[in-house]
């Protein structure tokens, strides 16, 4: 058991190992002169200078390397070029928004998600089954963006149920004003994930629904109710928790573009105004920053095999 | 072990004699699936239009100062943009740009990464390198690493593609190698290593006809999800230059009057979400008919 | 106990005139068809068949767990002490399934669900059909865990099924069957993914659980040593229909029907036939000190290590068939995988020619290949369903030199020796039945001119009149080519017929080996004697002509 958790915990090295190179080798091997790249058009040669200095693309490439993951490994992401403020701080100026979107959104995808794959599973072939099956591959087909403004132009410019954009924070606006700013991006956001996940909850519950223990537990005269949740679901569920882990990527990428339509001031809005400004070091950090959240979760997610599936114990 | 094969009444009812997917023809199999049928053939309208369309409506360069911002009219049936030119040209212009996205990105993907499952899955010394590297690269939220990518190089048609081409890639790898890694077990590919078959013939013969299901299927998820990277891409100001309309572009300019303008936004929308819904619809259709159990996993 | 029925002497399960339709499209019309049968208390009647009979769609429809859309009964009854439950609503069935009658199934492994504790299975039984309180639940669970003999029954309560055997598996199905004590029992299969030492202590405890409780026990079977050891009654089916049904001793003795009769005479006996003496022959293969480990240690000392074959040694001559008898886990797999180079060998010599195989690499291996072939045990995966029947079996001559035009002679010369029309040639293994395809499969073996032929439980996945015919086709083209076999099974009665020689092995290592008919007649290793008296039907009428 202790082993199994090492073994996951160390398994990670590598991967993170992976996404820090990457990421490194990025900048560095981009054709052409990258301090020329983010200066932009109209740098003089002497901001290039400036900016070649402030990166360290003087030095041989192995010493930025090692100077690179140095101050990596003691928690620093690198300053900004056009703020001078250190990474690690724009991001936690920014992270509340985000979190509390991402949050909101896993938790609605789940709530919705697992119970319409689990049912649509059991009476496969159903109309419900056709619908949930339907609703799935539209959610993959429509843009985030787009749906933001079918969203909008409906709830919040027709109806006028909802403001049309922002954020208020809980904290400071209290918990009413936030739930009905964030209820349209969360909505946004869920619809891919909801597809996702109901997806994948149909087809491992019946993959599940044609095992032998759940004839077994019929020939017992357990009602289908409970067959359904105390043991297909039971057993469906390491590929269902997987999936969620899988799609943290997708949702990174989907605040990115919520946040741009919503106008949250989050991480997301954070990497485009610093793709705008070519701030390189924000990107940068917010890339590794971004990975290591999901190679964390996708750890812990591993680690809950352990409760989910005792064969899982090392 | 022994194994009575008729313990299961499914698995009776299928060992009684039902017409197998090999005595029909496939082709025919395939399109008799009504996802295939139906979204193939929206596919191959919307091949149609792009290939066709632009001969038959305005240009959608042309600029139209006197006439911008106008409502869908018998003259502009998408309305105009803010510049006047007319958004239907220009949604038709933008469907080339999307297909030919999705198709590139899909090829280059699946050839990418088919050789280095290949790889990952029979050579050993080989395997645990690329699977961390895959790994690593799954790490990298896709967006994240296809803006930061263009930003760096430059944003051209070819970079947005490489671009989306890259985080599409482990996905493709993990599939080939793990369709390697359970067919290489098969006792038929033990027989014909037994009589002396080379490897390159094994993985030839053997091996690589097995993969071909599973990735068609894979390429038409990974064409629709290219496209729709594609129009986030330049929705988000990170893609195609500007003054290429691809849908992402169009609406991307629209942004900024949807309230009082929001066809800009919405016709384009709803050409991209049809045309990636009839791809989907088509790998569904596909993954029931040609493989349903490996593609599952995935 | 509110089993009226066992004084009354009504039948504890009566099925009359059950026809139960199969889907549109399948090559007949109903699965089974005007079946009559029943199940006195405290009788034990099995059915008994080949693939296809029908035997457990019987036993299903029964039990109400057929999906009713594909297998719909049409017409007939089954009476469960009397009362006609065919066309109960599904909660009526609920209610009798657990506790009038219950199930036990073939694979033990994937009949418990695998995230649930053995002892909550069991309690879910009482949980269902009892108003007792969870204290109650688990003195009647751990009582029933007594019952079936499971070792440290409070251990167990909180075991996970993969950290029993097979066999413990099996007696917690057996065990969850019968906490209620219901007045039927139907057992699918329950032994035939169980070892035979294992299968044998099943047997024994099902026979006296329902010999304590009176049960009455409906058991499905393909094996007529099982049923020679446990059967009251008999019925016969074939391709859906009952043909012939009566006393156990007298269908075995005296069967009516030719198809019976015929069944009866396919079983091999386990008395060895006399064997010509063989003279000085030729070694073919030899094989010294085979080691084969798998795993390695961990990193953090953790790693697991499995002995899977220990100091092999054997030598097999031209003309001969040695087999290699054991259980699961016994090594013999492992031994063929090697020789054949399948897995490369942790040490030891495998010599043929006077080359030692396992000393030659990848590429210097392959000219000796074609010395060796193999036959596997599944003939469902052994061709390439995407190429010909001929394309399979011209692949390995062409590899060594043959045209196209020399490889697709001997093939057809081949067809012919295994009993096939050489047209088939050019149809795909889909369109074969399995004992065809494991015809094919040693028409593949044999284009390569081997010396040695494995055959690894070839005829193990096939029905019992398939296997009599493709055993007559080994031991004919062994005599024709004079190959040396190297028979792998699990099966003592197959190998006594086809053997000249036995070799027993038990984890990893070879315990005895021997002439066939000595080994059989005076076992001089303990293990090999506990095999021997664990076959099914061995003090049987079965082995009386």
């Amino acid at each position: 058991m202790l082993r199994y958790v090492l073994m996951r915990i160390l398994a990670t090295v590598p991967v993170m190992g992976v996404v820090a190179v990457f990421v490194f080798l990025m900048l560095r091997l981009a054709p052409g002169d990258p301090a020329a790249v983010i200066a932009g058009d109209y740098a003089t040669a002497e901001d290039v200078a400036r900016i070649r200095e402030q990166l360290g693309l003087n030095q041989p490439i192995p010493v930025q390397f090692a100077k690179w993951i140095g101050a990596l490994l003691q928690g620093d992401l690198g300053t900004s070029i056009f703020t001078n403020l250190p990474v690690t701080t724009l991001i936690a100026q920014r992270l509340e928004p985000t979190l509390l979107l991402a949050l909101s959104t896993i938790t609605f995808a789940v709530v919705v998600a697992v119970p319409l794959g689990t049912i649509a599973a059991w009476r496969a072939g159903s109309l419900l089954d056709r619908f949930v099956m339907l609703f799935s591959v539209a959610g993959f087909s429509v843009p985030v963006f787009v749906l933001g403004y079918i969203l909008i132009y409906v709830l919040a410019m027709g109806l006028q149920w909802l403001p049309v954009q922002g954020y208020k924070s809980p904290f400071e606006d209290g918990v009413l004003a936030f739930l009905r700013h964030i209820a349209l991006p969360t909505m946004t956001l869920s619809v891919i994930f909801i597809a996702l996940i109901a997806r994948m909850t149909r087809a491992s519950v019946m993959e599940v629904l044609e095992e032998d223990y759940i004839r077994t537990a019929r020939a017992k005269g357990q009602n289908e109710l409970r067959v359904l949740l105390r043991h297909a679901l039971r057993n469906a569920a390491v590929p269902i928790v997987t999936v969620i882990g899988i799609g943290i990527a997708l949702l990174i990428g989907g605040v990115v573009v919520t946040e741009s339509v919503y106008n949250i001031p989050g991480l997301g809005r954070l990497v485009l105004d610093a793709v705008l400004a070519r701030d390189y070091p924000i990107i940068q950090g917010l890339i590794l920053f971004f990975s290591f959240v999901y190679i964390l979760i996708n750890l812990l997610i591993d680690l809950s095999y352990t409760l989910l599936d005792p064969r899982i114990r090392y | 072990m022994a194994t009575g094969r008729d313990t299961d009444p499914a698995a009776l009812s299928a060992d009684a004699k039902l017409p197998t997917r090999q005595e029909a023809s496939l082709a025919s199999l395939v399109l008799a699936n009504r996802g295939v049928f139906w979204g193939g053939a929206l596919l191959l309208v919307m091949v149609a239009i792009a290939v066709l369309g632009p001969l038959f409506t305005s240009d959608p360069m042309a600029l139209n100062p006197i006439k911008r911002l106008k409502p869908p009219t018998g003259e502009f049936l998408f309305g105009t943009d803010f510049l006047g030119r007319d958004v239907f040209a220009r949604v038709i212009y933008g469907a080339r740009i999307s297909l030919a996205v999705g198709l590139a990105v899909a090829l280059i993907a699946i050839s990418v990464g088919l050789v280095m499952g290949m790889i990952a899955g029979y050579v050993r010394a080989l395997d645990a390198v690329i699977m961390r590297v895959m790994d690593g690269l799954m790490a990298i939220p896709g967006i994240l690493l296809a803006i930061a990518l263009i930003s760096l190089s430059g944003a051209t048609l070819a970079t947005v593609i490489v671009a989306i081409v890259i985080p599409e890639i482990p996905r493709v790898v993990r599939l080939v190698r793990s369709v390697v890694l359970t067919v290489r077990e098969e006792p038929y590919v033990e027989a014909a290593i037994a009589a002396g078959t080379r490897l390159p013939q094994i993985l030839l013969r053997h091996i690589l006809p097995n993969t071909i299901a599973p990735l068609i299927v894979q390429a038409t998820y990974i064409s629709g999800s290219a496209m729709l990277t594609e129009s986030i891409l330049g929705f988000l100001g990170a893609g195609i230059p500007p003054e290429i309309p691809s849908w992402g572009n169009i609406m991307s300019e629209g942004r900024t009057y949807f309230q009082i303008s929001p066809w800009i936004i919405f016709f384009p929308g709803i050409a991209l979400a049809f045309t990636v819904l009839a791809v989907n619809i088509v790998g569904d259709g596909l993954r029931d008919t040609l493989d349903p159990r490996i593609a599952r996993k995935m | 106990m509110s089993h009226d029925s066992r004084a009354a002497g009504v039948p504890v399960l009566e099925i009359r005139g059950l026809t139960v339709t199969l889907p549109e499209g399948a090559d007949r019309k109903y699965a089974i068809e005007e079946v009559s049968l029943s199940v006195g208390a405290g009788e034990i009647v099995c059915i008994v068949g080949e693939s296809g009979s029908g035997k457990s769609v019987t036993a299903f429809t029964v039990m109400g767990l057929t999906p009713r859309k594909e297998l719909k009964p049409v017409a007939g009854e089954i009476r469960l002490h009397g009362r006609d439950i065919l066309n109960l609503p599904e909660r009526e069935m609920r209610r009798l399934r657990g506790e009038k009658m219950a199930m036990i199934f073939q694979e033990p492994m994937t009949a418990l669900s695998p995230v649930m504790k053995v002892g909550d299975q069991i309690a879910e039984v009482l949980e269902i059909h009892t108003e007792l309180g969870p204290r109650e639940r688990r003195e009647r669970v751990l009582e029933a865990m007594r019952d079936v003999n499971l070792p440290e029954p409070e251990r167990l309560y909180h075991s996970y099924p993969h950290q029993l055997s097979g066999g413990q598996r099996q007696r917690v199905m057996i065990a969850m069957a019968l906490v209620l004590d219901p007045g039927l029992l139907i057992a699918d299969e329950p032994t035939t993914a169980l070892d035979v030492t294992t299968q044998a202590q099943i047997l024994e405890l099902v026979k006296s659980i329902q010999r304590r409780h009176g049960t009455g026990v409906l058991f499905i079977t393909h094996d007529f040593g099982v049923v020679a050891e446990i059967a009251h009654r008999v019925v016969v089916m074939r391709e859906g229909r009952v043909v012939e049904q009566g006393p156990a001793a007298e269908v075995l003795t005296r069967p009516e029907h030719p198809y019976t009769r015929m069944l009866i005479g396919s079983v091999p006996s386990l008395t060895p036939p006399e064997r010509p003496a063989r003279g000085e022959a030729e070694t073919a293969l030899e094989v010294r000190r085979l080691n084969k480990v798998y795993g390695h240690a961990g990193w953090f000392g953790g790693g697991r290590v499995v002995h899977a074959a220990k100091d092999v040694d054997l030598t097999l001559c031209r003309g001969e068939t040695l087999g290699v008898v054991g259980e699961s886990g016994s090594g013999k797999s492992t031994v063929a995988r090697c020789i054949v180079r399948l897995v490369d060998i942790t040490s030891g010599e495998i010599l043929i020619d006077g080359v030692d195989l396992a000393k030659l690499r990848q590429g210097e291996l392959r000219p000796h290949r074609r010395h060796i072939q193999i036959v596997f045990q599944d003939p469902y995966r052994s061709l390439n369903p995407r190429r010909t029947v001929g394309q399979s079996i011209i692949e390995g001559p062409m590899n060594f030199g043959l045209s196209r035009e020399e490889a697709l002679e001997r093939a057809r010369e081949l067809m012919r020796v295994v009993g096939l029309a050489p047209e088939a040639l050019d149809r795909f293994p889909h369109q074969f039945s399995g004992g065809q395809r494991q015809r094919i499969c040693i028409a593949r073996a044999l284009a390569m001119e081997p010396r040695v032929l494995i055959a690894d439980e070839a005829v193990s996945a096939l029905d019992v009149s398939v296997q009599a015919q493709v055993l007559d086709l080994l031991d004919e083209v062994r005599r024709r080519f004079d190959l040396a076999v190297l028979f792998i099974t699990h099966d003592l009665r197959v190998a006594a017929q086809i053997c000249d020689r036995i070799m027993v092995m038990w984890h990893g290592r070879v315990v005895e080996q021997g002439p066939t008919a000595r080994v059989f007649r005076e076992p001089s290793h303990d293990y090999t004697r506990r095999l021997l008296a664990a076959a099914p039907g061995r003090d049987s009428f079965l082995e009386a002509g």
